[in-house]
């Protein structure tokens, strides 16, 4: 066993039948914590959130300027190419909010921000382009320091730490990243569990300044439904201040409320409603669309140097006013004929 | 391609399915381990149970996924969940094998997929662990799927991203992660590898086809124990090429 500080959890006001107990600590990982887990802020922010059902309706230009600041925390879910809430993260670049800290599990979406130098610290578990390979943008950004910190984390540890927010808890205990340089560049803990006294890893609580969910439906009020595997949308909703939700589709209440089993996420935990059809483009959306292979293949190819990254970004999102005229560079045949290979079997 | 020849992928592919049980669960990536589930269904196990980081368990793989998260990882599943239950089903000891990939491997099984040079000053910044380090963690017994050569294979790699046996006997446990778990087999381009009961160091099972002992070693960047009889591994059947190609896939994303 590793030598460890003692952290003196002695209660003030001693009681004979009480002992003196202490909790080792036997690591702290070194990653910067870039945003803390701020529990008791947190319920203070949620009470005083609206719980009024109001229609949330907003373009991606109104959300994103009403609900993302330079320098927040972000996040997005699920990642790259599926059920990305891409028309978002085209509109954050559009605007260039800037400095932002973001939670790093994703592909084209993550590399929408870097390539447009928008990050500046990242917890990260998984950036790059999945069968096309390493990340050209993150590692452009990283390498060079324009990135200034990288806090490493396993996947389901993000996921985890989403949780911890979405129990209201400051850390939650898992069993992933003992042992590893990812828990000692992460900001993770390790202590001797007070119950089995085996080591263990202590995440801190991460809650997000803002959220981005995209949703197969949801109504104007913001309760969402997810069709497919829910990934972590769950525990992301539940653990941001700000929830911005984009949705293939807004359905009547009515079509929530028979079938309520089917709500991932409630509308109090909702800031605003965009509607954004073929709103993962180019990624899938499981029974709806599938992957547009070769605008995937373009912005891989794309990425590679800066120069032609920056064209794609000019001609895809600067020069576009909107969702719906990147749409119009597709064209309707093009996004129709998505459909007919969209994956998954409707139930 | 004739039906006798086969490529690189198309070995480690079929080398790998071998490896995959009937009735067992097994936590797939994306890319070749995800070809090698599909291969098994359709040949030696066509109940095994594919798990999928983003939430799919007991997909019927019909066709190929190009993401972890894609629609096929869990067409006609048993489940649709999410990540965390996905992990977590790990964590209490549910899923026997776990399928990996990675940049660099030491002789303990460790494994990089973060950074190649210095963390904060990295030479090439690689994806990080994704959900590597949580199915190395937790999965019982763990299988490396790569290309062998000696920047791979080496003696001390830049960044633990996924734990192996650590720095050897007894390391996992002391460092808190589930007793009983580990690394079990490496499948390379060259060889199939496992690891030695007590050192836990990796041994040398069974060479490719055509693969001398003398290749394996040379491009090994670490001392590589020998198993008291190294076998030599079957080329892919007829049936498994035939499989693969045919109905694995037939439009050659991955081969």
């Amino acid at each position: 066993m590793r030598k460890g500080s003692a952290v003196d959890l002695t209660l003030k006001e001693s009681d004979d039948t009480l002992r003196s107990e202490t909790v080792r600590l036997l690591e702290s990982g070194v990653g910067k914590m870039i945003q803390p887990p701020d529990v008791e802020g947190f319920r203070e922010w949620n009470r005083a959130k609206s719980k009024r059902l109001v229609d949330k309706r907003m373009s991606e230009a109104e959300a994103v300027r009403r609900f993302i600041r330079d320098g927040d925390y972000i996040g997005t879910e699920l990642y790259g190419t599926v059920r990305c809430p891409m028309s978002l993260v085209h509109e954050i670049v559009r605007q260039g909010v800037t400095n932002l800290r973001v939670a790093g599990q994703g592909v084209l979406e993550l590399d929408m921000l870097l390539a447009a130098g928008l990050v500046k610290a990242l917890d990260l578990t998984y950036i790059g382009l999945e069968v096309y390979g390493l990340s050209n943008c993150l590692r452009r950004e990283v390498e060079t320091g324009r990135v200034e910190h990288v806090v490493e984390w396993s996947n389901a540890g993000i996921a985890w730490r989403f949780k911890a927010a979405a129990m209201g808890v400051p850390f939650i205990p898992v069993r992933s990243m003992l042992g590893s340089d990812t828990l000692k560049y992460s900001s993770a803990k390790v202590i001797e569990c007070p119950f089995t006294g085996l080591p263990i890893a202590l995440l801190p609580a991460l809650i997000l300044d803002a959220g981005l969910i995209h949703v197969h439906r949801a109504d104007i009020h913001g309760n969402a439904q997810i069709d497919g595997i829910s990934g972590f949308a769950a525990e992301m909703a539940r653990a941001s201040k700000r929830l911005i939700i984009s949705t293939e589709e807004i359905v009547d209440t009515e079509v929530i409320r028979r079938r309520p089993d089917r709500t991932i996420i409630p509308y109090y935990l909702v800031d605003a409603v965009v509607e954004a059809p073929f709103g993962s483009h180019p990624g899938e959306l499981c029974y709806r669309y599938a992957r547009d292979e070769e605008q995937i293949k373009l912005w891989v190819e794309a990425s590679k140097e800066p120069a032609s990254t920056e064209e794609f970004l000019e001609k895809h999102i600067y020069r576009v006013a909107d969702h719906r005229a990147y749409l119009d560079l597709f064209g309707q045949e093009r996004l129709q004929a998505l459909t007919h290979g969209a994956p998954g079997r409707e139930a | 391609m004739s039906e006798r020849s086969y490529n690189a992928s198309e070995l480690l592919i079929c080398t790998a399915s071998r490896l995959m049980e009937d009735g067992t669960t097994a936590f797939i990536g994306t890319g070749i381990p995800m070809l090698a589930a599909s291969l098994a269904q359709k040949l030696q196990a066509p109940n095994l149970v594919t798990i999928f980081e983003f939430g799919g368990t007991g997909a019927i793989l019909e066709t190929l996924p190009l993401a972890v998260g894609g629609g096929c990882t869990f067409n006609r599943a048993i489940a649709a969940s999410g990540i965390r239950d996905i992990v977590e089903t790990a964590q209490r000891g549910f899923v026997e094998y776990g399928f990996l990939g990675g940049a660099q491997i030491d002789a303990y099984g460790n494994l990089n997929t973060t950074v190649i040079g210095d963390h904060d000053h990295p030479k090439v910044r690689l994806p990080g662990s994704g959900g590597g380090n949580d199915v190395g963690s937790n999965c019982w017994r763990t299988i490396a799927i790569m290309p062998h050569d000696r920047r791979r294979f080496v003696q001390t790699i830049d960044f633990i991203t996924t734990p192996g046996y650590l720095t050897g006997p007894g390391a996992r446990e002391a460092a808190g992660l589930p007793r009983g778990t580990g690394p079990f087999r490496v499948v390379t381009t060259l060889a199939l590898l496992g690891y030695h009961p007590v050192s836990r160091r990796m041994q040398l099972l069974a060479t490719q086809p055509g693969v001398s002992v003398e290749q394996v070693l040379e491009n090994t960047g670490f001392e590589l124990l020998l198993a008291d009889c190294v076998e030599q591994n079957p080329p892919p059947s007829a049936e498994e090429l035939r499989t693969l190609r045919e109905a694995v896939d037939p439009d050659g994303l991955y081969i």
